[in-house]
């Protein structure tokens, strides 16, 4: 309990300091990103890593998010604070009432059913011209202020989104310890034994499913707000597919895999620029290499790679 | 206690139970045997609600629990134990048996994020209860072992510990004594004694004879889908029906 407290403060120290070690707008903006695909990819390892479910629609509910935002503080000129929850709520209860009948299937079928999920709502942005501009996208968009604040500056953004990403986080960390994580993890193991124990399986597949979606949509409205502009291109079957390598990458069942898995596969295309297309082949081939060398992501991976070097060292040492 | 009336159960066009019906007495042991393909595991399968029957009826303490889904159950007290264990492999020895504790606890999504003052006097509480549970086992060195670890006579006795944690009215084993060496059965015989000693009614579908015999207050025979017998041990063992279901006749 206390050793997952000061884990978790580190972690939060990091964080908060890191715009004074580093400086320059541009790194200070890819951290913004770093921030918000750690709030997806947590939001995506809850129903993924612990309850064992899987989604390919995830960055329909980013978008959702964004969208709502987006459209209600522009068009209709609606308080950006107040928005932003009633998104988040909005899409949890879509989400809760589609969990039921799609959560119902398993493995393959339910990925291509969130998959599907993903595609309907990709195609609502781009066709919906008259709310979401189309393809050309949103905006105008107001960048969110809280009192004389207004955040429109890297650093400002940077705060503000690992403000969010943290409470996050830390609500995951203490969800993942507590009888609901341990019951997701059971579901994940053996739903049948779950439920004989009295685990309303369906139920609680369900309310994370629609927790994962919030958070998604949270994220979402953050991002709009943070970008001021937004277009369908962001929301689309790649992205949902790079979240879920983020939470593989990273760890199933970790929180601060998810961190890891997003921050590497966001600072990793800023050095392969020069490969252009063929980022997506990397990606790839990372998945494949990291799922057989690294089964349990780089949370359990890293420490268990440095462990085996301070072997080795030691063992030269002597030798 | 429990009341099995008429269940039938049609799988495509094989029957596989027909015309089902015994009753478990309150604070007995009682064992259902057969040969392989008897239909036991089905009828288990049946009254704790994996399967929907075809036909038919189960009585819990007098209320129709016939179509209740396990979870359902497990608030009235029913739980089971699984032929080829079903352990949450991930998770410690300790978690699993905390998972037990499911029904007896009710912090939700947000008191448990949040971490309030409640849901944390609940997890202690939790915590202490799975502990119990594992003295009562004999399995407490083994508490932050990962469960897909144990060894198989272990995984059993932690399969146990985790369906006690319901504080079940009734526990329903499927084959307890399967893949257990001599000196392990011994053991569990111990335990489900001492499980009945608490007041709680067992019922085991069984092919370990001696265990069985010794152990058993009652004893319900399924040939072929059908019941075959039922009656006391010395009864069964001396019943030619059953002589001749697991012998063949002469």
């Amino acid at each position: 309990m206390k050793k997952e407290l000061l884990k978790f403060l580190l972690f939060a120290v990091l964080v908060l300091a890191a715009p004074y070690a580093l400086s320059g707008g541009y790194i200070m903006n890819v951290l913004v990103f770093v921030g918000i695909n750690t709030m997806l990819a947590v939001a995506l390892n809850l129903l993924l890593g612990y309850a064992g479910q899987i989604s390919l629609g995830h960055a329909g509910f980013f978008g959702l998010g964004a969208y709502l935002s987006g459209i209600l503080t522009t068009t209709a000129g609606w308080n950006p604070w107040l928005v932003m929850p009633l998104a988040a709520a909005l899409v949890g209860i879509m989400a809760f009432m589609i969990g039921f009948p799609i959560l119902k299937l398993k493995g393959h079928y339910l990925a291509m059913a969130t998959l599907g999920l993903g595609i309907i709502i990709y195609i609502v942005f781009n066709e919906t011209i008259d709310y979401t501009g189309g393809p050309s996208g949103l905006s105008g968009i107001p960048s969110l202020s809280a009192g004389s604040i207004t955040f429109d500056s890297d650093v400002k953004n940077y705060y503000l989104i690992w403000s969010f990403t943290l409470v996050v986080c830390l609500l995951a960390i203490n969800l993942a310890n507590s009888r609901i994580g341990r019951a997701l993890r059971a579901i994940h193991d053996s739903e049948v034994a779950a439920r004989v124990l009295g685990v309303n399986a369906r139920l609680l597949k369900v309310q994370i499913f629609a927790l994962s979606a919030m958070i998604s949509a949270l994220a979402g409205s953050l991002y709009a707000h943070t970008m001021t502009f937004i277009s369908p291109a962001s929301f689309g079957f790649n992205f949902s597919v790079e979240l879920l390598t983020m939470v593989v990458i990273g760890g199933l069942g970790s929180i601060y895999g998810s961190f890891l898995g997003a921050a590497l596969l966001t600072l990793l295309p800023e050095f392969l620029r020069s490969a252009q297309d063929y980022d997506i082949i990397i990606y790839g081939g990372l998945l494949m290499v990291m799922v057989m060398f690294m089964p349990g992501g780089l949370a359990r991976g890293v420490p268990d790679l440095v462990r085996k070097l301070v072997k080795a060292m030691g063992g030269n040492r002597h030798a | 206690m429990l009341e099995v009336s008429g269940i039938t159960q049609i799988f495509g066009g094989v029957t596989a139970l027909e015309n089902v019906s015994f009753s478990v007495v309150k604070g007995d042991i009682t064992g259902v045997i057969g040969p392989n393909g008897a239909g036991k595991t089905t009828l288990f399968n049946i009254i704790t609600g994996i399967y929907t029957q075809t036909e038919g009826k189960v009585t819990l303490e007098g209320r129709d629990v016939s179509g209740l889904p396990p979870e359902k159950l497990a608030p009235l007290g029913m739980v089971r134990t699984f032929q080829n264990i079903e352990l949450f492999g991930g998770m410690t020895v300790l978690e699993n048996v905390m998972v037990g504790m499911h029904t007896k606890s009710s912090s939700g999504l947000l008191s448990c994020s949040l971490k309030m003052p409640w849901a944390m006097k609940e997890e202690s509480r939790i915590r202490e209860g799975a502990l119990r549970w594992l003295e009562f086992t004999g399995i407490t060195d083994l508490v932050d072992v990962v469960a897909g670890n144990l060894p198989f006579g272990k995984g059993r006795l932690l399969e146990i510990a985790r369906a006690m944690a319901v504080e079940p009215r009734i526990i329903l084993m499927d084959e307890p004594a399967a893949g257990l060496n001599s000196q392990e059965t011994l053991v569990l015989a111990r335990l489900i004694r001492s499980i009945r000693d608490l007041g709680i009614t067992v019922v085991l579908v069984e092919h370990d004879m001696e265990l069985v015999m010794d152990i058993c207050d009652r004893i319900v025979v399924l040939n072929l889908g059908r019941k075959l017998a039922e009656g006391t041990p010395r009864e069964i063992q001396d019943n030619h029906e059953v002589i001749a279901a697991y012998l063949g006749d002469e």
